[in-house]
């Protein structure tokens, strides 16, 4: 049972984290990812902090805010200030996540939230973080209620903004043009990474989320040019590497997060491989 | 030699743009004419595309307005379509070319309603009138330069508007496809469409085009082609480049025009 809601927690993060990722890299922001999942963290405390407890609505809450702040700065720093977008993205999620690690060590001791945690999670303790409702009854495991509400939402806004996403991200000023209100869902897309990337932080931690944000549409789009199969085989890679992680950890007795993430790069390896050795010309005798 | 039309189809009132507190478009009042193919002619960085934009709300102003069919641009959008720089996107882009010529469909479908069969009708249709039925499932990163942009021009036309905005459509396209281009926007006008072409070949200008407009951060001229294609008008534009603008400035005044094919 316990395998199973790991490998469940863990799949229910790669999927909507995977999905994402495939508009992420292909609006060349795949780092933006990686910033917004580092510059919740001061969210975070401060929600923690004001609540008082690990309640997720207040947590999504001021996750959800510093993750769109974090995409205006870095619009801001490079449409007005005029820094190239990668400078942007360093300048932006670096002070934001180091703002949050000095929170962290300042509240330490009223604070049950350390760094370790924060950046590489811990999906082992899934299984045993139960929901109990108030009069007493096992729910099961709270991470589990929290990644499938994420998952459907995030399932649901894909759905329903395919087309949109599909034209604001190959073509935007064509979007603009016929009307499509571009910068807005810029910031849709930018929210839905900022909620997934706090649902899954504290559960799976930031390096996996990352890892689940590029990696599997990464791996993908080496293997199709449709971006619904591109979707369809990054759920498929989000499943495996879950599946695969795990049994690693146990195995090794390692990090199961850890172990996920390397699975997801060793599997991007291989692809990558096996492209290189089927798209070579074949050599004339 | 700024000619104003009678009931405009694009009306620009006193625009300037700026990039960075630098201006590119300096105070142009402008209107052009409906049924007719339109250059919009000048040197690199003379703010061509610039200009295209701004007709089309894709930059903010810093003075001044536009108006489309007199009325407000948001009220015509759908009236309105737009061939971008095929540079400007990414051609390995996951999409099929039947994906792409889609999208001029969007405008046409509310949010939660997929493309229907009618409108692959339409995109089918449009891809063989720029002679690219063939290629619908293909990859777009299978395509060359003269098809990348005939696929831009079938979603266009996708969107059955009655007022164009190309930019740059030759640039970088085979002659076939130049002249499969060329033939497109004439049946265009014919039909009673407008079409406002960025272009920079002077050569062929006189050829392709009823109406040119001149532009080098200001407005120099706008007109009727043979008017404004005059030796003084496209010097006052190109400025200093003269070489190449006296051989230019000959034949225009001979009217002697070499052959394209």
């Amino acid at each position: 049972m316990e395998a199973f809601w790991i490998i469940l927690a863990g799949t229910l993060v790669a999927i909507p984290c995977g999905l994402l990722g495939c508009y992420l890299i292909l609006r060349n922001m795949a780092m933006v990812g990686d910033a917004i999942s580092h510059a919740v963290l001061p969210g975070i405390v401060i929600a923690f902090f004001v609540s008082g407890s690990r309640e997720p609505i207040s947590m999504l809450l001021g996750a959800g805010v510093l993750g769109l702040l974090t995409t205006f700065l870095i619009e801001f720093f490079h449409s007005k200030a005029r820094l190239q977008t990668d400078a942007a993205i360093g300048v932006t999620f670096t002070w934001l996540f180091a703002l949050g690690v000095i929170l962290i060590s300042v509240f330490a001791g009223q604070v049950d939230l350390d760094q370790d945690c924060v950046l590489y999670g811990e999906i082992a303790y899934v299984p045993i973080d139960l929901w109990i409702t108030g009069s007493g009854i096992i729910m099961g495991p709270r991470v589990i209620y929290i990644m499938g509400i994420v998952f459907l939402l995030v399932l649901s806004f894909i759905v329903i903004g395919q087309k949109q996403l599909f034209l604001t991200t190959f073509d935007p000023s064509f979007a603009a043009a016929t009307g499509v209100n571009v910068a807005l869902w810029h910031y849709l897309l930018m929210g839905a990474v900022s909620f997934t990337t706090v649902g899954a932080f504290e559960s799976v931690g930031a390096i996996l989320v990352v890892a689940f944000l590029i990696v599997p549409p990464a791996t993908a789009y080496l293997l199709t040019e449709d971006l619904n199969k591109m979707m369809l085989i990054t759920t498929l890679l989000g499943l495996a590497i879950s599946f695969i992680g795990y049994h690693l950890a146990v195995w090794l007795d390692g990090s199961i997060a850890g172990a996920m993430s390397v699975v997801a790069g060793v599997l991007f390896g291989l692809v990558f491989i096996y492209k290189e050795i089927t798209s070579r010309p074949a050599l004339v005798n | 030699m700024i000619h104003q039309v009678e009931t405009p189809i694009v009306e620009l009132h006193d625009i300037t743009v700026s990039y960075h507190k630098k201006p590119v478009l300096w105070d142009i009042d402008l209107t052009l004419p409906s049924g007719s193919i339109i250059g919009i002619i000048g040197p690199n960085g003379a703010g061509k595309s610039t200009l295209l934009k701004a007709m089309m709300g894709l930059v903010e102003l810093s003075s001044g307005y536009v108006r489309i069919f007199d009325q407000d641009l948001d009220q015509v959008r759908s009236r309105v379509s737009y061939v971008p720089q095929k540079e400007s996107v990414d051609w390995d882009f996951p999409a099929s070319v039947l994906d792409v010529v889609l999208m001029g469909r969007y405008g046409k479908l509310g949010l939660f309603t997929r493309p229907r069969k009618a409108d692959k009708e339409v995109a089918m249709e449009c891809l063989r009138q720029v002679d690219m039925e063939n290629y619908a499932g293909r990859q777009i990163s299978q395509l060359s330069g003269g098809q990348q942009q005939r696929v831009f021009l079938a979603r266009a036309l996708a969107q059955e508007a009655d007022l164009y905005f190309m930019d740059e459509p030759f640039a970088g396209v085979d002659a076939a496809t130049e002249k499969a281009i060329i033939n497109l926007l004439k049946s265009m006008s014919k039909q009673g469409k407008t079409v406002v072409v960025v272009h920079h070949d002077l050569q062929s200008a006189l050829e392709y085009f009823d109406w040119a407009v001149l532009l080098n951060l200001r407005l120099i001229a706008s007109g009727p082609v043979n008017q404004v294609l005059t030796p003084e008008l496209l010097q006052e534009t190109y400025g200093g480049k003269l070489t190449l603008l006296a051989a230019v400035g000959d034949l225009l005044t001979k009217k002697e025009f070499p052959s394209r094919e």
